[in-house]
């Protein structure tokens, strides 16, 4: 493995300074999850570690009237084992459950599964869904950007060089909200994605007919989508198959997949659209209060 | 379940604490990579990014300069081998590709061949180094495809190749090279008549994947050049003596150089018998005068081991519309890897080795191709030929409406049946596991469900005796050391001290046994072919009957009779009136009788009858994502006797798993460069403990009268009915036959999307 320093900065500014400082050859350290295993096989190779998972500022976890504020250092578990999360927030919570197995979860965050910015992340598709808004701070000040504008590649994202990723926010939750992340994986656990669809619903008060809708899209193209179409085209419609045939048709549109070691471009299309519809059942049925039955992974 | 009269063992059958247990649990046990050694060195090896190259130029002179670096080796630190063929336990071997397959010579037949090797004072020195090796490569098109690789006009691997037919003469040497190393050819009765003779006939190609075996330790060597000349190779092998002959022949210096002591081994499948790093190693410490260590990463594991063929197979089976099979008929080719080798043979002689069928005929081909070379693993062959043959059958019986145990209890192989490869069956218990599993609660109980379905299937293994060797030492405290030279992969140690407990009277904690290093311990063949529970527990049977005669000696010197009115039973020697001394009592008196008892016991003549198994799987297909998950899972197998039922479970289990994942979902996933795309364990996938459910287990046991308690090998066989029994199940469930493996959900939907 390629010598490193590691630098551990007490708060976000001089965590931005060393970042600029060391402009490109320096990466965070949150849990080091994807990092160090890519560090250890050679794929990246920086001189220096600033480790970022003592900043306080990454370690918020909390609600207020603006909504919920995720650090970007916060481990899955702390995120799976918030009430707020998992009342309001679910698939969020979701993805935390399916990201490795435990140890990872007990290091693994939310803002490194966005930082390393992998098409088949599975936290991306949830915060897209949920509205997540990435706080950015750098040397010039502070930035914030949608999370569905976040990547623009495998593995590459807005990040200018001395930025840093401080908290992902999400808006409050309306009335009448659900939501669920769900992927396809060839085995029930410790996968990746061959394709993780993330969506949001709010109903009316009589539980038949959507508001508004989100779906986010993983593993199907470069980056992490935003099915924004799809979403829209549930705005008002009856909750019914037709309406969820038609934003599965709408996903299935944008979903511009590779063939790979794990999916086929025709599997991964079809499997888009039955993702989508399963979860938005889901979704809907937390909106209306209930509980879903489903097997984790499966 | 017992199926014969059993005599009643007062050790074999239970279930004793391993003796090996306790290290294994706290972390204490000392695997490959854990060896330490003052002033080691650590290596690292360059592997080819290419899988078919000619190697212009290799500049390793960056390398060598790099501070920390203490040595480079390539193949021109190797003697050159001719074209030797060297016998190695397990099979022949032919000792240029042997080499050439430790580290490139002039060619790079797969991606992740070695070419350089470098040691230095930590892993990272030696990782930097391996990049400062320059290497010139003259790129050749890349012969993935087992059948595209048999054409006349593809690219040829080794110039040195040409198809030996078995039973024909030789190849000219003049001949033109070619990627069919072998051609195999075994006909039984009249194949043409037995088809006449059919109503049904049914014929299917299959494919199936190359797969690993996916043992979790990675291959490990750490080597110490002595400057007496002597090597010592410290490494996790399923062979320390054959690791001890090869590595002797591929470094050209006598065996009695050589010593071998193996380490803990975590898993090895039939992968862990092939030399890959002790030359190396060696090389780079005769060139150090340091002992130097090579572990392979997973990567490497997967690149440039010896994973199992992947396969192309034509299958034809006739039957009469009353249930009897008259005709089969197999072409099949595998693929080799980079060198000949692939396990063609025993495939031949498996795909319808469970079955009485008066006519037959098999042909067999192996082939290289840009892969690794391929090498054992578990049962290698069968489970392939198990999947053509099995589903087969039950669309046969699908066809005709015969249920499929039934009809696979009318054809099943017994006692006189003859193999269309000539052998005939001793007593086996091919019809006794079909009956386990038809008598089974899990096969009487009717599955309910939409998208669910039920399948079975049957499996054959040989199982070998070969040779083995153990010596037991009585200690004054009425305990006994047994040492012996099969390393342990399975639990074995266990099994072979139950036996001389159970032929000494004693019980299994008051044996010690330890596996023993190639200087301390008689030649033992490899730990393969389930055959070790067998063999060396003759060899331990053998040394508790020597300890026997010299107890039975000294009990007559104390008694002052001959030894002829002295017995050995029931865990005493027993004189002239009612004289007796227990075998603890004895031990107490070693000191004053003559000093150290040891016996010695060998075996090299027996040969096992072989096993059967029969699965039952459930299994429930999503249709819209082809996806499979299993259900409920019960595996029958004749153990001959369990010596200890919860190893004999845990092979079952063991094995069952390994077929699941086999059937569901591993492979090795190339790119048209004949790069292995998913060469990690996130992206081949084996089964977690989420993907299968407690595998029931049913014991047969029909005794293999050749070994004096019974026994027969568990280890392989279960792995061979797993792929067809849940293709059956898939059929059952959703209507879709599959003849690919793995059945994975992309390809599983588009077969149910087609429908």
């Amino acid at each position: 493995m390629h010598a490193f320093d590691y630098q551990s900065p007490s708060t976000v500014a001089e965590a931005i300074e060393l970042m600029a400082k060391h402009n490109g050859s320096a990466r965070p350290l949150a849990g080091g999850t994807d990092l160090i295993d890519q560090m250890r096989v050679g794929r990246l190779a920086p001189d220096v570690l600033i480790d970022v998972k003592k900043l306080d500022e990454l370690n918020v976890l909390s609600a207020d009237a603006a909504g919920l504020h995720v650090g970007a250092a916060v481990p899955c578990y702390r995120i799976y084992g918030d009430e707020t999360v998992n009342s309001q927030y679910t698939a969020l919570a979701d993805s935390c459950h399916i990201i490795g197995g435990i140890q990872i979860q007990s290091r693994a965050s939310i803002g490194g599964n966005l930082c390393n910015s992998g098409p088949a992340a599975d936290s991306t598709p949830s915060m897209i869904a949920l509205g997540g808004v990435c706080v950015i701070a750098g040397p010039s000040g502070s930035r914030e950007i949608a999370v569905e504008s976040f990547c623009t590649g495998p593995g590459k994202n807005v990040l200018e060089p001395g930025e840093l990723l401080v908290e992902v926010r999400f808006p409050a939750r309306p009335a009448n909200s659900g939501s669920h992340y769900r992927r396809m994986i060839p085995r029930n656990e410790m996968d990746i994605a061959v394709v993780g669809v993330g969506a949001s619903v709010t109903l009316d008060d009589s539980g038949q007919n959507f508001v508004s809708a989100r779906i986010g899209l993983g593993a199907i193209a470069a980056t992490p989508l935003f099915a924004e179409a799809a979403g829209e085209s549930l705005a008002g419609q009856p909750v019914n198959d037709e309406s969820l045939e038609k934003a599965a048709a709408a996903a299935r549109e944008i979903a511009s997949p590779i063939t790979d070691m794990r999916g086929t471009r025709e599997y991964r299309i079809h499997v888009t659209g039955v993702l989508v519809k399963r979860v938005l059942q889901a979704a809907i049925v937390r909106a209306r209060g209930e509980q879903i039955d489903y097997c984790r992974g499966h | 379940m017992a199926t014969a009269e059993n005599p009643k063992y007062k050790v074999i059958g239970t279930r004793p604490i391993r003796h090996d247990g306790a290290d294994k649990v706290t972390g204490r046990a000392r695997y490959g990579a854990d060896i330490q050694l003052s002033g080691m060195l650590y290596g690292a090896m360059l592997r080819s990014p290419h899988a078919h190259a000619n190697i212009k130029s290799i500049d390793t002179s960056k390398a060598e300069a790099l501070p920390g670096v203490r040595a480079v080796a390539t193949s021109a630190d190797l003697p050159e081998q001719g074209d030797r063929v060297v016998e190695l336990g397990e099979g022949a071997a032919n000792m240029r590709h042997l080499t050439a397959n430790v580290l490139a010579r002039g060619k790079v037949l797969y991606r992740g061949h070695s070419i350089a090797a470098v040691a230095a004072d930590n892993i990272h020195i030696a990782e930097e180094a391996i990049k400062l090796i320059e290497v010139e490569y003259e790129l050749l098109p890349p012969v993935m495809d087992v059948v595209g690789a048999m054409a006349e006009n593809a690219p040829v691997l080794n110039d040195d190749i040409r198809t030996e037919s078995v039973g024909s003469a030789p190849p000219a040497k003049d001949s033109k090279p070619t990627n069919v190393a072998k051609h195999f050819l075994f006909e039984k009765g009249d194949v043409a008549a037995g088809f006449a003779e059919a109503d049904i006939i049914v014929e299917r190609e299959f494919d199936t994947a190359m797969v690993h075996q996916g043992y979790i330790e990675p291959h490990n060597a750490t080597v110490l050049w002595n400057t007496d000349g002597k090597l010592t190779v410290w490494i996790s092998t399923q062979g320390s003596f054959t690791v001890r002959q090869q590595t002797a022949e591929l470094l050209k210096i006598p065996i009695s150089n050589v010593k071998v002591i193996p380490t803990e081994i975590g898993g090895g499948f039939g992968g862990k018998i092939s030399v890959y790093l002790p030359p190396v190693a060696a090389v780079l410490s005769k060139k150090t005068g340091r002992p130097v260590k090579l572990v392979m990463s997973r990567t490497n594991v997967f690149e440039a081991t010896g994973p199992t063929p992947g396969s192309h197979m034509k299958v034809k089976l006739g039957a009469t519309k009353d249930g009897k099979l008259v005709a089969g008929e197999a072409w099949i080719a595998f693929e080799a890897g980079a060198y000949t080798g692939s396990p063609i043979g025993p495939a031949c002689m498996c795909v319808f080795a469970c079955y009485d069928l008066p006519h037959g005929r098999v042909e067999g081909f192996d082939v290289c191709v840009n892969k690794p070379r391929t090498n054992a693993y578990r049962a290698p062959g069968s489970t392939h030929v198990a999947f053509a043959t099995e589903t087969l059958v039950n669309e046969i019986c699908e066809k005709i409406d015969v249920d499929p145990a039934e009809f696979r209890i009318n054809n099943a192989a017994k006692e006189g049946v003859r193999r269309v490869d000539g052998p005939v069956y001793a007593r086996v218990g091919m019809v006794e596991t079909v009956e386990a599993i038809k008598n089974s609660e899990h096969y009487k109980t009717a599955l309910e469900g939409k998208y669910r379905g039920r399948g079975i299937a049957s499996g054959f293994w040989f199982n070998c005796g070969l040779k083995s060797a153990a010596s037991a030492t009585v200690n004054p405290d009425g305990t006994v050391s047994l040492l012996e030279g099969s390393t342990d992969i399975g639990g074995s140690r266990t099994g072979i001290a139950m036996q001389l407990a159970e032929a000494l009277g004693i019980t299994a904690e008051e044996v010690i046994p330890a596996v023993g290093d190639t200087d301390s311990v008689g030649y033992c063949d490899v730990t393969g072919g389930s055959r070790v529970t067998f063999a060396t527990g003759i060899a331990a049977i053998e040394a508790a009957k020597d300890i026997q005669r010299q107890l039975v000696d000294r009990a007559a010197m104390i008694w002052e009779v001959d030894s002829s009115h002295v017995s050995y039973s029931d865990g005493g020697v027993h004189g002239p009136d009612g004289k007796q001394l227990s075998f603890k009592e004895m031990a107490a008196k070693l000191h004053g009788t003559g000093g150290a008892v040891i016996g010695r016991g060998t075996s090299s003549e027996a040969t096992q009858g072989g096993a059967f198994g029969t699965h039952c799987v459930d299994v429930e297909v999503d249709v819209d994502l082809g996806k499979v998950q299993i259900l409920r899972y019960t595996a029958a197998q004749d153990a001959g006797t369990a010596i200890h039922p919860s190893y004999v479970e845990g092979q079952m289990q063991g094995g069952a798993v390994q077929g699941i994942g086999w059937a569901l979902n591993e492979e090795y996933w190339y790119d048209e460069q004949g790069e292995m795309r998913n060469s990690t364990y996130l992206d081949y996938r084996i089964p977690t403990c989420y993907d299968v459910p407690m595998i029931d287990t049913i014991i047969v046991e029909v005794p293999d009268p050749q070994h004096p308690y019974g026994v027969r090998g568990v280890g392989e066989v279960p792995i061979c009915p797993p792929p067809a029994a849940i293709a059956n199940a898939i059929y059952d469930a959703v209507g879709v036959r599959m003849h690919d493996l793995p059945m994975s959900p992309p390809k599983l939907l588009a077969e149910i999307l087609k429908k």
